[in-house]
């Protein structure tokens, strides 16, 4: 009976094709709109990810996220350094700037000073250049996205810029996870940022803390939350709080949020109307299949299994449509390292489920109700 | 307990009868008024009989027979076929009662477009869950009979509509069942056609166990019946071997 249900549906093709597409629609539409939101509010993080040798990021109290923070006075670093279960701390700044480039363009741009002696608050990989060239005289390194957005198809090596009325030589190109606004990030010594960043009295951002036993990085914050009276946040914390900020601060939430709806609403009502139409154009086989002796389960068994079918293949389709989507846009810097966490092909295939099983059983509805009598009139 | 009391006698049913109503009326509601279709039919249909039912359009043929064959409820009144009381069975039971012993031929064929004649034909076994291969070989076998073994990987468009009723009388009959219910079998064949169906129903739906009814307005044909039975209005007003002048 199952077999007599594939071919009812697939012989139908027209409808077949709408279905799948409907159902393809909306998983398309669900998985990469869920895809890029998730995505990109994890750029909140991006800050907090680009340092992942940092344990612990400690903070004035009222800092919130990597790029919402109030300076430190200088002497926080020593406090910090003296807490217990401390292993190393580093000096770390970030600030805005504004540069002017040869062409005379002028961009914002994030300044990141790194810890002189250890490096650490660079970026892991280099795409170009190495770390060492911060030891040069008046270098910075550039982030990828930042080469992309201010030297489009050039080497940025070599390059000057005016930065805050500084002179600054990219030597190097970091590979670095890009901000939330995609900014163009400089990093540069800590010594040098402080030249770069105009200078109020506080000019430390936040202390970065790498723990004795980075598995007790919890208790490790709270203890020095305690002992100095700062904040602090483990790397996890952090990165959440990052997230959180551009989730309670932007309308992409609620923006990305009203895509899926209306891919789920638009899924409901392309298949819904296909679905009934199949139905009802074989309301009289199923009539006759019922008074021939095939009961309601069967027959919901039936419809079950078409509805499968085309879930299946739309929600095959458009998943692999997303996955192109995202490979397709990878080099572009704006979808950098871009991927679909296995929890978004979940939700939308629960979503196909839904709208399947509401339309099923719509569409059904009128099947189980027809008389067998009534198809022979 | 006890011993088991013969059910089948109870409202004057003889146990021998394949089909037997009493007291069949079915009302239609049409807007506020009320139709009586049929007026208490109490019939007995016979084992190894050819029956015939004709009478006038509307005279309540195809409701009575649907009422016969378990696809539509009467308003009042029982009806056995074969000894079970069909209206007293769970749902399910009667769908389960009509794929094991009852096939259709109705006006509207109602054959499915996507699949084949030979798969169309196999419908009822499938149904009983037999293996689809076996299904369909049996379904060819029996559209030879019906002399369209070459229609058999057709579709149902690709077929004329005198082929797509044998098609329909095929899937009526692949599963042997007990009682077949044919309304106007051959009113869309040529005369030697219609008698080739008709002798086919017989061969293969008139047997001692079995029983056949046929609603017909198609003379050529009468003389084929066993037994006549002439509805008007909704009563039987004849039951002979042959047909009342006039009809
Ligand atoms: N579902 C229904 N709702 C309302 N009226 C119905 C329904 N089914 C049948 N009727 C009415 O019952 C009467 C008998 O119908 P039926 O189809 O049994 O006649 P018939 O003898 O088979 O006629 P024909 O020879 O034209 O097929 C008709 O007047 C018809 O309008
Ligand atoms: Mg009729």
């Amino acid at each position: 009976m199952l077999w007599i249900a594939i071919r009812m549906l697939t012989g139908d093709a027209q409808k077949f094709y709408g279905l799948v597409f409907g159902i393809a629609f909306s998983t398309l539409l669900i998985t990469q709109q869920l895809t890029i939101f998730v995505n990109l509010i994890e750029r909140g993080a991006s800050g907090v990810y680009n340092v992942s040798s940092a344990d612990v990021w400690v903070m004035d109290p009222v800092s919130r996220t990597s790029d919402v923070a109030y300076a430190l006075p200088s002497t926080a670093l020593d406090k910090v350094r003296s807490v217990p279960g401390v292993e190393w701390a580093v000096p770390h700044i970030r600030a805005q700037a504004s540069v002017r480039t040869k062409d005379g363009d002028l961009e914002g741009v994030a300044v990141i000073g790194v810890d002189d002696a250890t490096l650490i608050g660079l970026p892991k990989r280099m795409l170009e250049g190495s770390s060492d060239v911060l030891s040069r005289p008046d270098s910075v390194i550039i982030d990828d996205v930042g080469t992309t957005r201010m030297f489009p198809g050039q080497s940025p090596i070599g390059e000057r810029l005016e930065l805050n009325d500084q002179r600054a030589v990219i030597r190097g190109i970091a590979d670095a996870i890009p901000s939330f606004t995609s900014t163009v990030v400089l990093y540069t010594k800590y010594s040098q940022a402080l030249n770069y960043v105009p200078g109020t009295r506080n000019r430390l951002s936040f202390v970065l803390v790498g723990a004795e036993d980075p598995m007790q990085a919890k208790a490790l914050s709270e203890r020095i939350e305690r002992e100095t009276g700062l904040k602090a946040r483990t790397r996890d914390e952090f990165a959440q709080d990052g997230i959180d900020f551009i989730i309670e601060n932007t309308g992409i939430p609620l923006n990305f949020g009203i895509t899926v709806a209306l891919g789920f609403i638009v899924g409901v009502a392309i298949v819904g109307l296909t679905f009934s139409l199949f139905i009802r154009d074989n309301i009289k086989q199923f009539g006759a299949l019922k008074a021939i002796g095939v009961t309601n389960r069967k027959i919901r068994r039936m419809v079950a299994v078409q509805a499968g079918l085309v879930g299946l293949v739309g929600y095959g389709l458009g998943v692999i449509g997303t996955v192109f989507f995202i490979w397709g846009f990878s080099s572009n810097p704006t979808f950098k390292g871009f991927y679909i966490p296995w929890q978004i092909p979940l939700v939308s295939l629960v979503a196909v489920f839904l709208i399947l099983a509401l339309t099923g059983w719509l569409a059904l509805r009128n099947v189980l109700k027809t008389e067998p009598a009534s198809v022979f009139r | 307990m006890g011993t088991p009391i013969d059910t089948s006698a109870i409202g004057g049913c003889k146990p021998e009868a394949a089909i037997c109503t009493r007291g069949v009326t079915r009302d239609f509601q049409a807007g506020q008024q009320t139709i009586t279709v049929l007026h208490g039919i109490d019939l007995d249909i016979r084992a190894g009989e050819l029956t015939f039912l004709v009478g006038e359009s509307g005279s309540g043929k195809t409701t009575l027979i649907s009422i016969m064959c378990g696809i539509l409820w009467p308003t009042l009144g029982e009806v056995k076929v074969f000894g079970t009381d069909i209206y007293e069975l769970g749902d399910t039971e009667l769908v389960e009662f009509r794929l094991q012993n009852i096939g259709f031929i109705f006006q509207q064929y109602n054959l499915i477009p996507s699949i084949d004649a030979a798969n169309n034909a196999a419908v009822p076994l499938i149904a009983q869950g037999m293996d689809r291969l076996e299904a369909r070989e049996k379904a060819v076998a029996m559209l030879k009979k019906l002399n369209i073994a070459d229609q058999a990987d057709k579709l149902p468009r690709q077929l004329s509509g005198g082929q797509q009723q044998r098609v329909a009388i095929a899937r009526a009959l692949v599963h042997e069942p007990r009682l077949v219910v044919c309304d106007e079998p051959t009113a869309a064949l040529d005369a030697s056609s219609g008698r080739r169906v008709m002798d086919l129903l017989r061969d293969v739906a008139v047997a001692e166990d079995r029983a056949c009814i046929i609603v017909t307005h198609d003379n050529r044909i009468f003389d084929l019946a066993d037994r006549i039975l002439v509805l008007e209005d909704g009563r039987i007003t004849h039951d002979g071997t042959d047909v009342p002048e006039g009809h």
